[in-house]
Formats: C-alpha cells, sequence, structure tokens
C-alpha cells in the first residue's frame, strides 16, 4: 500500500495532540488531516476517504465511543484506534466491543504507534485483497456456463439452485459430453462451501491401486515410488466438495472405501494408520445405468443408496434442439474472446448443419466443433464448410452406437493434431490419461 | 540548503559538535557553522514528565529567527538550516519520547543524544556508537527540513526508527531515491 494513499484522520480536542500527531504521520509520508471534533471528523468522513482513524475517547459533545459507533455505520472498513488519557480497562473494552481496532494511552510510545498502524495498513490490506477474491469466485460462481432456455435445462438450473445450499449428496446423470462437470461446480459455487475447493477425482481413469492413492492419498514408503507423504483428494477436499466424476466405473473394493469415508469421514491414507478427518460434500457423475449395475452386482446398493439421494438428469443436446442456436453462439463468443478473433457469426447454412446434426458427443461436440471451425475460419463468418467434416457426412446417428461415432471423432481429432496427443486431449476437452484409455480401448494406431 | 548551523543548547558537549559538523558538512556539502552561544532549556521543561519538549524548543528557536531574520543569515535569499543539540531527554507532547524533531520543509530541527547512550541500557559506554547515532539522527532531522518523509528503504537514514537498535541497523547516507528528492527540493526552492 503506498503510504500517500493512505489517509489518517486524528481526532481530537486537543491542538497539540492534533498537531504531534499530524506531524508524526506526514513525515511517515501518509495522507493526515485533523479534527477538532467528532462532528468536524464526521463531516471530513463525508468529504474524504480515511483508512485510518485516531479518536480520542474524551471530548466535549459527541465523546470518541459514539464517534466510533457513527463512523462504522458509515464504513466498516475504516480501522478505529481509540486513545485515551489513562488506561481505563472499561472504556478500552467498550471501545473493542463497539469495533475499535485497538488502544493506546497517552503519552504514546512513538515505536508502539508506527507498529500499530503498520499492523492495521496490513489488515487492511488483507482484507481488501479478500474482498476482491471473493468478488472474483462470486464472477466466475454464477454458473454462466450453463446454457439453455429449453424446458429441460430451466428444470436443470432450478434442480441445481434448490440442491445447493443444502450438503446433499447430488448423483448427476446424463450422457458423455452434457455437462456433468459444469452442474457439479455450479452445485459447489452456489452452495456455501463455494470458498473451499471442489476437487475432481475422475474415477474412470486409473486403476483400483492408483485410484486408492489418489482418493486417500499415501504414507512415506507406502509403495514403490512412494518417496513422499501424499495428501489424496478426499483430504484435499476438507471443508469443500468432492466430485466423483464416472463414478459406475470404481472397483469393488474402492466401492467399499469411498462408503466407508462418505459416512464416517474417516479415513487412513494408504500405507498408513493415522486416521484423517475430512469434512467434504459428495458430487457423483455417471453416464452408467447404475440401477443394472446393483442388480448385477458391479455396484455396491448400498452406496448406491448412499450416492443418489438427489439426482439431477441432463438431457442429451438432442432432446433440447431448441438451445443448438443459443449454445453454439455461446462458444463463438467464448472463443472468439479467447483467440481474439472477431466474429459476426453464422451463415444460415451453418447454423442448419448445426441444428440438423444429432449431436452424439452432446454439448462437448458442439463446443469443440465451434472452437475447430474459429480456427479454420479466415473470415469473420463461420460457413459450413468450416464445421468438422465428419459431422456432415453424419447428420444423423440412427443406426449407429455412440463407440463407434466417439471412435470415428476421436481418429480424426488425432489424425488432425498429427496424434499430438495434449492437444487432441485438449480439442476433446478429457485428460490425457482418459484420452490414452480410448485409444487402448479402440485399439486405435497411428497409421491406422 | 546553503548553510547549516548548530545551536548547542544547554549542556550540550562541544567535541560532540565538531564530530557532528564534520560530519554534516560530508553529507550536505555545505558550511557548518558551530555556534558558541548555548541556548538556557529551562522554560522548555515539564515537571510532570521530565523532560523537555521538543516542539516548544522548536517554535522557540523558529520565532527567534523570524523576528531578527538578517542577524544570524546575512544572505536571507539562502536557506540556512539550524540544528539545535541537547543531551537531555526531549518529547512531543503526544509521545513519550523522541530522537529528535524538524519542521518538515522548514529551518529548524532538533536533536536530543540522550537516549543514544549505552549506559541508559545498561551496556558499557559506547562513545563511537553514541556519534553515530548522533550524525544519523541529525542527518534525518535535516533531511525533513529539506522536505523528505520517512523512507521505506532500511538502510537509508531517512528510514523511520524509534528505537536506538533500528537506528543501529539503518546506514547513515541517503538512498538513491531520497537524495534524488533532495535534488528537487532545493532546486524547487531556488
Amino acid at each position: 500500500m503506498n503510504k500517500q494513499e493512505v489517509g489518517i484522520l486524528v481526532v481530537d480536542d486537543e491542538l497539540i495532540v492534533r498537531e504531534s500527531l499530524g506531524k508524526w504521520f506526514r513525515e511517515d509520508g501518509f495522507r493526515v488531516d485533523v479534527a477538532e471534533s467528532a462532528a468536524a471528523a464526521l463531516r471530513k468522513l463525508q468529504s474524504d476517504c480515511w483508512n485510518i482513524m485516531l479518536v480520542d475517547i474524551k471530548m466535549p459533545g459527541m465523546d470518541g465511543i459514539e464517534l466510533l459507533q457513527r463512523v462504522k455505520q458509515i464504513n466498516k472498513t475504516i480501522t478505529v484506534i481509540i486513545i485515551t488519557a489513562f488506561a481505563s480497562v472499561d472504556t478500552a473494552v467498550k471501545a473493542l466491543k463497539d469495533g475499535a481496532y485497538d488502544y493506546i494511552t497517552k503519552p504514546i510510545d512513538p515505536d508502539y504507534l508506527d507498529h500499530l498502524v503498520e499492523k492495521a495498513l496490513k489488515e487492511q490490506q488483507l482484507i481488501l485483497e479478500n474482498q476482491q477474491l471473493r468478488n472474483a469466485v462470486s464472477e466466475l460462481s454464477t454458473g454462466g456456463d450453463i446454457v439453455g432456455e429449453s424446458p429441460e435445462m430451466k428444470k436443470v438450473t432450478e434442480l441445481i439452485a434448490t440442491v445447493a445450499p443444502a450438503d446433499t449428496t447430488v448423483m448427476i446423470r446424463g450422457e458423455s459430453g452434457t455437462g456433468k462437470e459444469l452442474v457439479a461446480r455450479a452445485i459447489h459455487n452456489q452452495s456455501p462451501r463455494k470458498f473451499f475447493p471442489i476437487v475432481t477425482v475422475n474415477c474412470g481413469a486409473m486403476t483400483e491401486t492408483l485410484l486408492e492413492s489418489e482418493l486417500f492419498g499415501h504414507e512415506r514408503g507406502a509403495f514403490t515410488g512412494a518417496q513422499f507423504r501424499r495428501k489424496g483428494k478426499v483430504e484435499l477436499a476438507d471443508g469443500g466438495t468432492l466430485f466423483l466424476d464416472e463414478v459406475g466405473n470404481v472397483d469393488m473394493k474402492t466401492q467399499m472405501d469411498l462408503l466407508r469415508v462418505i459416512e464416517t469421514k474417516q479415513f487412513t491414507r494408504v500405507g498408513g494408520s493415522e486416521i484423517v478427518h475430512s469434512d467434504f460434500r459428495v458430487i457423483c457423475a455417471t453416464n452408467k445405468d447404475l440401477e443394472k449395475a446393483v442388480k448385477v452386482g458391479t455396484f455396491r446398493e448400498d452406496l448406491f443408496y448412499r450416492l443418489n439421494v438427489f439426482t439431477i438428469c441432463l438431457p442429451p443436446l438432442r432432446g433440447r434442439k431448441g438451445d443448438v442456436a443459443k449454445l453454439a453462439h455461446f462458444f463463438l463468443e467464448k472463443y472468439a474472446r479467447a483467440m481474439n478473433k472477431p466474429t459476426d457469426g453464422f451463415t444460415p447454412e451453418a447454423m442448419l448443419a448445426l441444428k440438423a446434426h444429432d449431436w452424439p458427443g452432446n454439448v462437448r461436440e458442439l463446443e469443440n466443433a465451434i472452437e475447430r471451425a474459429m480456427v479454420v475460419s479466415n473470415g469473420p463468418t463461420i460457413e459450413k464448410e468450416h464445421l468438422p467434416l465428419q459431422m456432415m457426412a453424419h447428420s444423423t446417428v440412427e443406426g449407429r452406437k455412440l463407440e463407434d461415432i466417439e471412435h470415428q471423432y476421436i481418429m480424426h481429432v488425432l489424425a488432425e493434431t498429427g496424434w499430438n496427443i495434449s492437444r487432441s486431449a485438449a480439442i476433446l476437452d478429457i485428460d490425457r490419461v482418459t484420452l490414452y484409455h480410448k485409444i487402448q480401448k479402440y485399439g486405435l494406431k497411428r497409421n491406422q | 540548503m546553503n548553510a547549516i548551523e548548530l545551536q548547542p543548547l544547554a549542556d550540550a558537549e562541544t567535541d560532540l559538535l565538531q564530530v557532528l559538523g564534520t560530519a554534516l558538512q560530508d553529507t550536505f556539502h555545505v558550511p557548518v557553522l558551530i555556534r558558541t552561544d548555548s541556548l538556557p532549556l529551562a522554560q522548555f521543561y515539564d515537571l510532570v514528565r521530565g523532560q523537555y519538549n521538543s516542539t516548544e524548543i522548536l517554535h522557540f528557536i523558529d520565532a527567534s529567527r523570524r523576528s531578527s531574520p538578517h542577524a544570524d543569515n546575512p544572505h536571507p535569499q539562502k536557506k540556512v538550516s539550524v540544528v539545535a543539540i541537547t543531551g537531555m531527554d526531549l518529547f512531543m507532547p503526544i509521545l513519550t519520547y523522541v530522537f529528535g524533531e524538524a519542521v518538515l520543509g522548514g529551518d529548524v530541527a532538533v536533536v536530543s543524544y540522550h537516549r543514544f547512550r549505552n549506559e541508559l541500557y545498561g551496556l558499557p559506554s559506547n562513545r563511537r556508537l553514541l556519534l553515530e547515532r548522533l550524525c544519523k539522527v541529525a542527518i534525518h532531522e535535516l533531511g525533513h527540513t529539506l522536505g523528505l518523509v520517512h523512507c521505506s528503504f532500511q538502510h537509508c537514514v531517512m528510514h523511520a526508527a524509534s528505537y536506538v537498535e533500528e537506528l543501529d541497523l539503518k546506514g547513515h547516507e541517503f538512498c538513491p531515491y531520497c537524495r534524488s528528492s533532495i535534488g528537487k527540493s532545493t532546486s524547487a526552492r531556488r
């Protein structure tokens, strides 16, 4: 904080005190003014900004305590330091209760005064930074990325608003690419836990042992390569939200561990015996038919009921075609900003093609299509030719499996990027591990 | 600033003033005059506090200079800063003590070396340290008369120090920023 920007107002009926303190702070480089009474101080409060007020407790007319109360009504952020002639515990306690930062007795130790002011300014700086961060978080937490005016999406938005303030476990269901993580973040960001982290665990991308270590952390020497103690995602989510993505892919052993930690909020790190507590809310997502998995015995029934307290089902994009245009424009503006590339929208043909497509990859596919179109377009208008070719070729998915389309689309993106895994994963909006998993699953090869 | 005048107060030790005079001359590169007449301090003594009121001392010296402006300064267009030196303990009315006080952008400063004596803190006497502290505070107060405020650079002589340990940590020279500010301030006055 630049000292010249810091305003200090000295309020005392004694001229010598006003002069001495005024001079002391001026020599320190602060912007200083003095007031001979509480009334004069209140006038100066209206006309200028003050960071710190040094207020004499005993003044004719309105005293320091009353002035303190008035100041706090007007502006809570001003630091008020009370000056007393005698160390009176009663008045000091009263002043502190009324919001005074501290009190000092006359005559003042210059060293103490300097440190008190320095401490108060540091605290103000922290409060200011905290406020700025909170504002930034609030801006991010408005859930603005959930776009859609269809009745289905309005229902989803209502459900998010309903469940967010409660600490209830939420299960988000929907096809791949429908925005399950976005909904999880919106719930977290509208919940009282929003100032704590939301920690995502992609359960589908890990082996049994890796997932266990990822969830619960490990102690040093727990296994080969565990050179340091590492906190798990459950521990990192303390105070916040644990988002279990693709929870349907969790193996039976980890399902049991998960159930225990969700119920007790206690666990031990891999290779450790110390009980660790973590206060977290669980949101999970799946595109699997968990009821069927329970029936066939691949998913624990008790865990299913523990997770399936409040369900939000996300409609596939083909089920809310009315939102395609709005989403397309939303992504167009998003990437225009990101790429610093001016745009004036889509040609009617391009928009028709977007609306005609069935979007098996849902919103993620649409977003990727727009991003790609922005990259390949030379002018400000997105034309039909700029849209991904396979989208043009397969404007219907009748008789085709989702897996076939995913297989083909991944192959297409890999070919476009020259098998650059990081870039392909970014375009597909999945992590690299998932991409490797899918490459393995579909048996994709470079020169295929 | 075109010249500095050292004004002893009451019991100020002459040999200290001589060393201080040389240090100030080296720092500011202006002539330093050490006055031989000593100002009595009795009228500035506060019976309750057992200390001398630095603000009143400053007002007194300032008023004396204004009432006979040319008596001590034959070239009134030139800035002559007066630093009064005493071995007595000083206070500003609201503060428990001060090492020194100056009129910000004015011509008068007062410095006490009372608290620079090691004996006050139960330590063996150290004349060199006392002189070092005195020089630092006198340069600091003269800096205020040149319009400088406290500097955040810890080694700059304009860094605020309200206890001797802090005083010992800082240097006796102006940092480049304060030095350049003095240049501006003096040229502005001219």
